[in-house]
């Protein structure tokens, strides 16, 4: 691992949602600017983790700390942790019938600004902005007039998921199996904006069920997260390893670090 | 839902008193009453001729109870049925309005002093039973455009009253219409002559603020031969424990190639959270297409009242009028909502539309129900409905009673229905994107809202899309 103080620390982290206890004591660190993968078999704990970091109100947390930037995050409301700078790209973005991508990403992109005391972008400033962010990751305008999410493929609402990631350039990333319902042009796109979007001031955590998507974004750090734990953690070549040989030999209690 | 519950209350806005000195008639109907009104307004005989044959056919009415709303029984007795405030101004000058009376107005955010006015809105201020004033009337005489209290246009304008009033709302055309024919006591009357555009908004707006009233406001607007107008009324009343009774009935004509836009921002006070108090909108509003290629268009956006029972309608006369109905309608707490169109068919190549928006958040129970029906003689006609229904939490209630009759079989009927919930994890989306649960739920409220609110007026979707927020406020959940 990079050196520096860690940008968020997760300690012995425990998670119920509905009574059941996903998440057994997990430890997590990641510095500024870093790309975690998350990966590991379905049920494991992953987008547990993910929404638990985003402050999903249906998740429990039993006992654990978790520090962002020096603050206690589960403190946090949801959009205060947004507006520090916490981004998640979800698994399964929902719709806002009767909003543009437009109207809702300049709604939201000027909450973060007031919160950092920066002035508010009006309608026009934010077109010129957001042209600039598209010209930059190599985008175009199409889906900014329609409604979020609204009749959108999934493949086209997880690349509005990096759009907004892309506008709303945040501090910490997370993405939830972005990957997953994407074909290979499309993954292959997604994989090119994050690598745009990597740089010292922004770190990653990307929670991801199969390998492929790490063939295109090479990770600092791999976790491998197997009945609420992390079992497992090394560099980028852990992932072929997985790729190659599954998750069952990690699962027999074998600990590892 | 413990984090979209956590909402602050915010309380009506409008629920304030004026200290004002009123002319109160006892409570009680009687045919002396309605005499007493009739001489209150100066009215000529045959007015008070057609009130008694009102108020005679009503005593032989009852309550309707087909909506599907519960109250409990109305004292029509216990109701006083004329209050004025005792300092009025002449008719023609605004400046002997009653301060108190011009500051009440203020407060609800509608100026009536001609220098601080809305660009562009003409309005007429009723306050209980009476208007207290109408702006810009002389302004839009030059134009031809009459526009005042309905009182002032019976005594100067009889033939045109005489000639249209009642015609699309019989004075027994309900229970609720015969008793506001009966009593009615002001509202507004707008004639539109041949060919002129209105060049302005015109907008009433009823205020109830004596207690133990009723008001029963008439309007009549009649657009002649290829005019145009836009007409906006707004409404509020004071925070009380008791229920007020509010039977209006608005009666619309449109003549040849005339198009009448109406809308309606309803914020009548809907009650506490208890379901203690609030207004009763019981009101008739009836549109008649009379000419061909006419045009009549409702849009209302309902977030008051304790119970609303409302039918904005359309008959199409006129060989390719078209009719259209676009409908917001919000309970919360304990709101009962009851509301939607008729759009009746009878000429040729007649076309309606009919959007309609329930939100039902807290305990509240929203109805949409219409009828379409089409006659044997509107060859061709066209209808499309939309019926979208939303609810916040699992408390409330959403219903919708479409009712199609279709004499004709060249007709087209098109019908589309949705109902949504916000949930925990649309509110948290957009949370995580830094926006406040209330910005959120008003987020996907107004975006709901949409089809809607795009057919304002300007100046009052604003309006509407803020009020919108502040009744669900609190609610949600």
């Amino acid at each position: 691992m990079k050196q520096g103080k860690a940008l968020l620390e997760v300690k012995g982290l425990r998670v119920a949602v509905a009574g059941t206890e996903i998440l057994k004591g997990v430890d997590l660190a990641i510095s500024d600017g870093e790309v975690h993968a998350i990966m590991g078999p379905n049920g494991s704990g992953k987008s547990t983790l993910a929404q638990v970091l985003a402050g999903h109100p249906a998740y429990t947390v039993l006992a654990g700390t978790v520090t962002y930037d020096g603050k206690d995050l589960l403190e946090l409301k949801p959009e205060e942790r947004a507006r520090e700078g916490v981004f998640l790209a979800f698994q399964y973005p929902v719709e806002v019938r009767g909003i543009t991508n437009s109207y809702f990403l300049r709604a939201a992109l000027n909450a973060l600004r007031k919160h950092r005391g920066l002035p508010e972008l009006d309608p026009i400033d934010f077109l010129q902005f957001l042209e600039e962010k598209l010209k930059a990751i190599g985008w175009d305008d199409s889906m900014m007039n329609r409604p979020v999410n609204e009749g959108f493929s999934g493949g086209e609402k997880k690349r509005n998921e990096i759009l907004q990631l892309a506008v709303l350039e945040p501090r910490l990333a997370i993405l939830d199996e972005t990957d997953s319902g994407l074909d290979i042009d499309a993954l292959k796109t997604v994989a090119e904006t994050v690598n745009k979007l990597r740089g010292p001031d922004r770190a990653f955590l990307i929670v991801t069920h199969y390998q492929r998507l790490l063939n295109y974004i090479t990770p600092d750090v791999v976790h491998v997260l197997a009945d609420g734990r992390i079992v497992k953690s090394g560099g980028p070549e852990l992932a072929h390893e997985l790729e190659a040989k599954g998750y069952d030999w990690l699962r027999d209690g074998v600990m590892v670090s | 839902m413990t984090s979209i519950e956590a909402h602050v209350q915010q309380p009506y806005k409008y629920g304030f008193v004026t200290d004002i000195e009123s002319e109160v008639v006892p409570a009680g109907l009687d045919e002396d009453v309605i005499r007493l009104i009739s001489a209150k307004k100066g009215e000529p005989a045959w007015m008070l001729e057609w009130r008694l044959k009102a108020y005679r056919n009503w005593l032989k009415m009852s309550e309707p109870h087909w909506p599907n709303v519960k109250y409990g029984p109305i004292d029509y007795q216990a109701i006083s049925y004329y209050a004025a405030p005792k300092k009025l101004p002449k008719l023609d000058s605004l400046d002997q309005v009653d301060p108190k009376l011009v500051e009440t107005f203020k407060k609800l955010g509608i100026p009536i002093e001609e220098q601080k006015r809305l660009t562009g809105v003409a309005v007429d201020a009723v306050f209980d039973s009476v208007s207290v004033a109408t702006t810009f009337q002389a302004e839009l005489a030059k134009y031809g455009v009459i526009f005042c209290p309905i009182s002032q246009a019976i005594r100067e304008h009889p033939e045109l009253v005489q000639k249209y009033l009642g015609t699309v709302v019989p004075h027994n055309d309900n229970f609720f219409a015969a008793l506001n024919t009966a009593v009615f006591t002001d509202g507004s009357f707008v004639y539109v002559p041949k060919g002129v555009r209105c060049p302005l908004e015109l907008s009433t707006y009823f205020r109830i603020n004596a207690s133990s009233t009723g008001q029963f406001e008439r309007t009549l607007i009649i657009a002649d031969e290829g005019s145009y107008v836009s007409y906006l009324e707004g409404c509020s009343a004071p925070m009380r424990d008791e229920h007020q009774l509010h039977a209006a009935v608005v009666e619309l004509v449109a003549l040849d190639r005339a198009t009448i836009k109406y809308s309606t921002i309803q914020n009548w006070y809907p009650g506490d959270e208890e379901g203690k108090g609030g207004i009763y909108n019981f009101v008739t509003k009836r549109g008649k297409c009379a000419g061909a290629n006419s045009k009549i268009s409702w849009t209302q956006v309902e977030t008051g009242s304790a119970i609303t029972w409302k039918y904005p309608g359309c008959i199409l006369q006129g060989d390719n009028s078209i009719g259209e109905f676009y409908s917001v309608a919000v309970t919360s707490h304990r709101q009962q909502a009851d509301t939607g169109t008729k759009m009746i068919h009878l000429g040729k190549n007649t076309r309606s539309t009919i959007v309609s928006k329930g939100i039902s958040a807290g305990r509240g129970q929203n109805t949409y129900r219409g009828l379409v029906k089409i006659m044997k003689g509107a060859e061709g006609a066209r209808n499309y409905s939309q019926c979208d229904s939303m609810l916040i939490g699992d408390k409330c209630g959403a219903h919708t009673f479409p009712y199609i009759d279709v004499r004709n079989s060249t007709a087209i009927m098109e019908h589309e229905a949705s109902t949504s919930k916000i949930g925990e994890d649309q509110i948290f989306y957009l949370r995580q994107r830094g926006l406040s649960s209330e910005d959120a739920v008003s987020m996907i409220v107004n975006g709901f809202c949409k089809e809607v609110f795009k057919e304002l007026p300007m100046e009052f979707a604003v309006e509407a899309t803020r009020l919108l927020g502040i009744s669900l406020e609190g609610s949600v959940g």
